[in-house]
């Protein structure tokens, strides 16, 4: 086990780096950081944009020069803000964590509930109400639900109902000077999380179902009924813990991917996390901050993969990772 | 974004038998006869068609694919014959009219310079139907292509391909696009190739997947034995055998890319005006969310989601036919 974590992590390693140079050559490529200066026509200013930045140096020099300092913790400057990137990243991050916090939170309780009596009660006119609501949500577009979530439960109702305050907040997660978990807070997230999470509530619980539907047609849940076991503890400990094994590996799986999902929900909602981040740098082409932006989501990507991976084998013994 | 689950690799080990014994022939004849070409086509070349004839049978029992394939030619000919059903121009302004809710004349209500929303959402259909059509075929040819050399030749080419999907799976679409659009102008053709250059691995990762074990049957063995160059094996032996998996993802991925050049195009880095697309519509009707123009988001919106609903459906209903084991899961 530790012998694969190791070369997993060891042969991650390179991928990540050269998804980060790779972002970084491209947006080098793309964008002129002196441009502003360039259109100011001061020609020294300029020259020493270019001899700060030494953007004489080839894009690989320029690249491993802003990797070596990385190690050592100074992720570079944002080109656009002058702020420090590793003190950018990580308040950006914690913005996102929430959001995907609450959102995975949220989208497993429901997702494995609905699964769950989707299994049991396949075919009742619930299982299939709720197949029909997952189908849509998985063809919904997440943009178009946030939009479609401010109209209808935010700024609709205010109108409607002639209230002072909307229901839910729709701008960043704390209103003002508030700060912490109160009630404030939750109505900043409702509706964020709800445009994170529709498709993977809709695909988990697809998920959940058949795995149960698989693991209920066993042979030894069979044996647990016909020895008496009462029908709650068979679906509880005999179903549903077994079914879960699988659901686990594709929810972390999915947690990594969603660090790329939340740049949809944090513009939409203007939550300063790191899809607002990721956003406005490739607007103005902030090389610094995308390459760190890359470096921070892929090795999050990568880890969340192989924690999937592990979970796999640790829940489920007859699974050998070699 | 999707979740792919684990057994989507998998799905379709086997594939239907490609010489159409006399079971073949007996599903034909099994066939609704009120439909005279089935007959025809039956006596015609009953062992060429007849595999043909069961897969469009299993399809056609499929009620939501059929009504899905209905709905998507509609929406196919109202978009491309826009000029023909479009009530207004895409262009034309009302400056005199300016913006109306949704009545008669004007379906889904007109945007401040009164464009008639029901002709813009109808026109730029074309754009989203055509990348969303164009990246699926380019991306399912080269990813065909690739994944069928990976899987067959193995070794160096399949590690190659492996990292390669490694490391686009972390380094963001939206930045590659972005990037792209920004040098090389932005054109349709830009961003299909770019997408395509995006999706052909999950093609590719399937048919991999696919001639991998089939590659380990014994009509290829058989093949290779009698002297079929490896060429000929893999486009005469076991590409015909994965037929189904590559029709599948290649209908999913139509639906993956319409959406994604939607949300692009509605973050601002993909269609730019003048030229629109159902993510642009989407992205111009963002300001009036809260005020009495809200009704413009909803046609885009309803637009992007019918489409996508009604082609998974029919990739359902093709997943079905191609692999009936499936179906006694649902």
């Amino acid at each position: 086990m530790l012998t694969y974590v190791s070369r997993r992590l060891l042969y991650s390693v390179p991928v990540v780096i050269v998804a980060s140079f790779l972002m970084f050559w491209m947006v080098r490529e793309t964008y002129d950081p002196c441009a502003r200066l360039r259109a100011s026509r001061d020609a020294a200013a300029v020259s020493r944009c270019e001899e700060r930045l030494r953007l004489d140096d080839p894009v690989v020099t320029q690249y491993g020069r802003w990797l070596g300092d990385a190690v050592r913790g100074d992720l570079g400057e944002s080109s656009r803000t002058h702020e420090a990137v590793e003190e950018m990243i990580p308040r950006a991050l914690w913005s996102s964590v929430q959001l995907i916090f609450w959102g995975v939170l949220i989208s497993a309780v429901v997702a494995i509930a609905l699964g769950v009596y989707s299994a049991v009660r396949q075919y009742s006119v619930l299982d299939y109400t709720f197949t029909g609501l997952s189908f849509l949500g998985l063809a919904m577009p997440p943009f178009w639900f946030g939009l479609l979530a401010i109209e209808l439960l935010a700024v609709g109702p205010k109108r409607w109902f002639d209230l002072d305050q909307p229901l839910f907040y729709i701008v960043g997660l704390h209103s003002g000077d508030s700060s912490g978990f109160d009630l404030d807070y939750l109505r900043h997230l409702v509706l964020p999380v709800m445009t994170l999470t529709v498709q993977i509530v809709a695909s988990w619980s697809r998920f959940q179902r058949a795995e149960m539907l698989d693991v209920m047609s066993a042979d030894y849940v069979r044996t647990a009924r016909a020895k008496g076991v009462p029908r709650r503890q068979v679906i509880l400990r005999h179903g549903l813990r077994n079914a879960l094994v699988p659901l686990l590996t594709v929810m972390a799986l999915d947690i990594g991917a969603l660090f790329g999902g939340v740049i949809v929900t944090e513009t939409i909602f203007s939550i300063p996390g790191m899809g607002s981040l990721f956003v406005t740098s490739l607007s103005d082409g902030d090389a610094p901050v995308l390459a760190a932006w890359v470096l921070v989501t892929a090795s999050l990507i990568v880890a969340f993969n192989l924690l999937a991976d592990v979970l796999y084998s640790v829940l489920d013994p007859r699974v050998r990772l070699t | 974004m999707s979740t792919r689950t684990p057994r989507d690799d998998d799905g379709l080990v086997e594939g239907p038998p490609r010489d159409a014994g006399p079971s073949g022939v007996i599903g034909a004849e099994l066939l609704p006869s009120a439909t005279g070409e089935f007959e025809a086509a039956a006596h015609a070349a009953p062992v060429a068609r007849s595999q043909w004839a069961l897969l469009r049978r299993r399809f056609f029992r499929h009620k939501l694919a059929v009504v899905s394939l209905g709905v998507l030619a509609l929406i196919f000919v109202a978009c491309f014959g826009a000029d023909l059903f479009a009530p207004y121009s895409n262009t034309q302004q009302d400056l005199l009219l300016g913006p109306v809710s949704p009545r008669v004349g004007h379906w889904l209500g007109t945007d401040e310079l009164g464009r008639d929303q029901l002709s813009r959402v109808l026109y730029a259909g074309q754009i989203s139907l055509k990348v969303g059509l164009a990246v699926a075929l380019i991306s399912t040819f080269v990813g065909t292509a690739v994944g069928a050399i990976a899987g067959y030749a193995g070794r160096a080419t399949d590690q190659v391909l492996m990292r390669v999907t490694d490391l686009f799976l972390v380094v963001p679409a939206l930045a590659i696009l972005a990037l792209a659009l920004d040098r090389f102008g932005n054109e349709d053709t830009t961003i299909i190739l770019v997408l395509a250059g995006l999706f052909w691995m999950y093609a590719a990762r399937v048919v991999r997947g696919q001639v991998m074990s089939i590659k380990e049957k014994e009509f290829v063995e058989a093949a290779r034995a009698s002297g079929a160059s490896s060429t000929r094996i893999v486009v005469r032996h076991v590409l015909p055998n994965t037929v189904g998996p590559i029709l599948v993802t290649a209908t999913l991925g139509v639906a993956l890319a319409i959406v994604t050049e939607s949300t692009l195009s509605f973050l601002g880095f993909g269609v730019q005006p003048p030229e629109t697309s159902w993510g642009n519509l989407l992205k111009d009707a963002e300001g009036t969310v809260g005020t009495s123009q809200a009704y413009l988001i909803y046609g885009p919106g309803l637009a992007i989601l019918i489409t996508v609903l009604a082609v998974n459906f029919v990739g359902d209903g093709l997943r079905d036919a191609f692999d009936p084991r499936s179906e006694r899961r649902r």
